[in-house]
């Protein structure tokens, strides 16, 4: 393990600022995760790990605190220097795959890098169809996500999450709504790409089968770390 | 090759297609409405076009006259009426009129100036016993204020010796034909015998019952104006510059300058208020097709909450989801008024098949003048993508984890 890739310290996140409502989800959370590293986020419902994933991926700011992604102080950046560094370099993968309908799940894998580069291209089809292949779907490139599988728009989505080669995967209960033997081959996919590519991967889950195959297990209690450690 | 669209464009262009029937609804919005403009316009255009047309069909754009004696129009005293009477009878001539002519001809905007000596006078046949206008012209210019040879029946609009060219209704009033002989005779005493050389119909009775036309110099002698002429009538390039030219005349010679803008005054009047009118029912029709494309793109902003979420969550920044939304409003406005100039062309052979002039031809043409697509089809882009900029800016400050959240 080198340099890492994103580095938390003492983030937090308050809700509806101001307002009789208002709730702070994470309290300070000090956590930072290596290149290549492939850990769990696990921890009981409502406890703020989607939060947290959020936020990492640059979807959310953070209310105190500090985030850096790659070294750089993200509170200083501008908005369309985070959105370029969220398009560019973190890929993510939801429960609900969250594809676009309206495009083939070709098109789908080549989105982020038609958003990166302006305009689709051959080489980027190609890219994609290779992308495709290694997901087992390359049959099924040019069919609309409501023509697949569960598990098949999951595959999509993973794809999708990595054609941009990106540094950092968020994956947020990526096997939450597919049977035991799907769930596995998404996350044996996951774990692959991780070791080939060797991007660090932050995986929500609520499977501890599966949270015992990553490398470091982080749980999250009432928005703290309550543990973060290595398996076995 | 496939074609490639850019990242805006493209999910513009998907997202329209998913919506079908949202976007078939909206694009028969647009359509109807831009039917509805070109169709007014195109129509309108040219039904006043043609009553210009008809009115300048017979008169001269501009008229030059001597300076008219106002004291003897002013007074109106029956007592100083014996006194005006034999006066007002007097023909007086344009003082100088061949440098008036030449400044005329000079002036920008006039593109022909004809000579006239006209006066009162009967035409007599056997009993019969008509007042006309005798004309004194030389018809190589007069046929450039007015196309009599349009509107020969019967010989050519020329004149020369004792030859005149009179209308339709006086050849029957007097029951003479082309080559008969007519005699006028003038209030001075004076008479000549006519030979009618040619026969019109200028569309207008009174007209045709009136005019006798002759050469120059027999009207100025029958009318004692030698070498004189009583108006000088001008042709201009812009009809609508007529009064505008008229005052400029007026100014540099101080005589009497009317256009066929004063004379026609109330035409003008209803014209314009019919133009008024029809850019009151333009505007009400792009501000409904409007709010038709902005209410259907809200909705669709909605729906697509989820989509913009994903986007911006791989990268695609405020301005481009703000671009996809503009593209689907200008794209709505361009197709619509493709769609609308057709149906807007179908319109006009439809209505120029059903209505027709009391002779059986068409009471307007059925073509479309491509200035008035290009028009639409700006206004309609233009319109769409106004309409557009508030749903899109809508879905640009959209929150992307409120989307992928749900
Ligand atoms: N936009 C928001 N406004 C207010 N409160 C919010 C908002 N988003 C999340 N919360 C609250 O923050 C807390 C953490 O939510 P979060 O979704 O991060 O939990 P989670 O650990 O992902 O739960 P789950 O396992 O059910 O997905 C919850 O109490 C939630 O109600
Ligand atoms: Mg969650």
């Amino acid at each position: 393990m080198s340099a890492a890739v994103i580095e938390l310290t003492g983030l937090t996140k308050t809700y509806n600022i101001g307002t009789p409502v208002e709730t702070e989800v994470l309290h300070g959370l000090d956590l930072s995760l290596m290149e290549g590293e492939f850990a769990a986020l696990i921890g009981p419902s409502g406890s703020g790990k989607s939060t947290l994933l959020n936020i990492i991926g640059l979807l959310e700011r953070p209310t105190g605190g500090q985030l850096s992604f790659a070294g750089r102080n993200t509170a200083t950046l501008p908005e369309a220097e985070i959105t370029q560094l969220r398009g560019r370099s973190i890929g993510f993968v939801f429960q609900f795959h969250h594809l676009l309908p309206a495009f083939s799940a070709l098109e789908n894998v080549m989105m982020p890098a038609i958003i990166a580069n302006g305009a689709p291209s051959d080489a980027l089809e190609a890219t994609a169809l290779q992308l495709l292949d290694a997901v087992g779907l390359k049959a099924h490139a040019h069919k609309k996500p409501g023509e697949l599988s569960g598990g098949q728009q999951q595959r999509v989505a993973i794809a999708r999450a990595l054609a941009l080669r990106p540094r950092l995967i968020l994956a947020d209960e990526p096997t939450g709504n597919l049977d035991t033997r799907t769930a596995d081959d998404i996350f044996a996919l996951l774990r692959e790409f991780n070791r080939d590519s060797h991007c660090a991967c932050l995986i929500v889950t609520h499977d501890p089968r599966l949270a015992a195959r990553c490398d470091r297990v982080i749980r999250l209690v009432d928005g703290n770390i309550a543990d973060d450690l290595p398996t076995a | 090759m496939k074609l490639r669209l850019p990242f805006a464009p493209l999910v513009a262009l998907r997202f329209l297609r998913e919506g079908r029937m949202q976007t078939l609804l909206i694009l028969a919005g647009t359509a109807g409405g831009v039917a509805v403009i070109v169709f007014l316009t195109q129509l309108i255009t040219q039904l006043q076009a043609q009553i210009v047309d008809r009115v300048l069909g017979s008169q001269a754009h501009v008229v030059i006259r001597p300076l008219e004696e106002t004291n003897l129009r002013a007074i109106d005293d029956a007592a100083f009426a014996t006194l005006i009477e034999p006066r007002a009878q007097r023909l007086r001539s344009i003082d100088q009129w061949e440098n008036v002519a030449r400044l005329a001809a000079d002036m920008p905007g006039i593109t022909a100036v004809s000579p006239m000596a006209t006066g009162p006078a009967f035409a007599l046949r056997g009993q019969a016993s008509k007042s006309v206008a005798l004309m004194g012209v030389d018809t190589t210019l007069y046929r450039r204020i007015v196309r009599m040879d349009e509107y020969m029946l019967a010989g050519r609009f020329a004149v020369e010796g004792p030859r005149a060219v009179i209308g339709t209704e006086l050849a029957k009033d007097l029951g003479i034909g082309l080559e008969d002989k007519l005699r006028v005779m003038l209030p001075n005493g004076r008479d000549e015998l006519l030979q009618v050389g040619g026969i019109f119909d200028i569309g207008n009775k009174d007209l045709n019952r009136r005019w006798v036309f002759v050469t120059l110099p027999l009207a100025q002698s029958l009318l004692d104006l030698p070498g004189g002429v009583s108006s000088l009538d001008l042709t201009v390039a812009d009809i609508f510059e007529a009064q505008a030219i008229a005052d400029r005349l007026k100014g540099a010679t101080g005589l009497t300058v009317d256009s066929w803008m004063q004379t026609n005054a109330q035409l003008l009047a209803a014209l314009r208020n019919q133009t008024v009118s029809n850019n009151l029912i333009r505007s009400f029709v792009v501000i409904i097709v409007a709010l038709g494309i902005a209410s259907v793109l809200v909705v669709s902003v909605v729906q697509k909450q989820k989509e913009i979420g994903i986007l911006r969550a791989m990268g695609a920044s405020r301005a481009m989801i703000l671009q996809v939304f503009l593209i689907q409003g200008s794209l709505v406005g361009a197709v619509g008024s493709v769609i609308g100039s057709l149906l807007a062309f179908g319109l006009l052979q439809t209505f120029s098949a059903i209505y027709r002039n009391a002779d059986g031809t068409p009471l307007f043409s059925a073509q479309l003048e491509p200035r008035f697509i290009v028009m639409a089809a700006l206004v309609a882009t233009s319109v769409g993508l106004a309409s557009a900029l508030i749903p899109a800016r809508r879905a640009a400050r959209m929150d992307p984890v409120q989307a992928i959240r749900s």
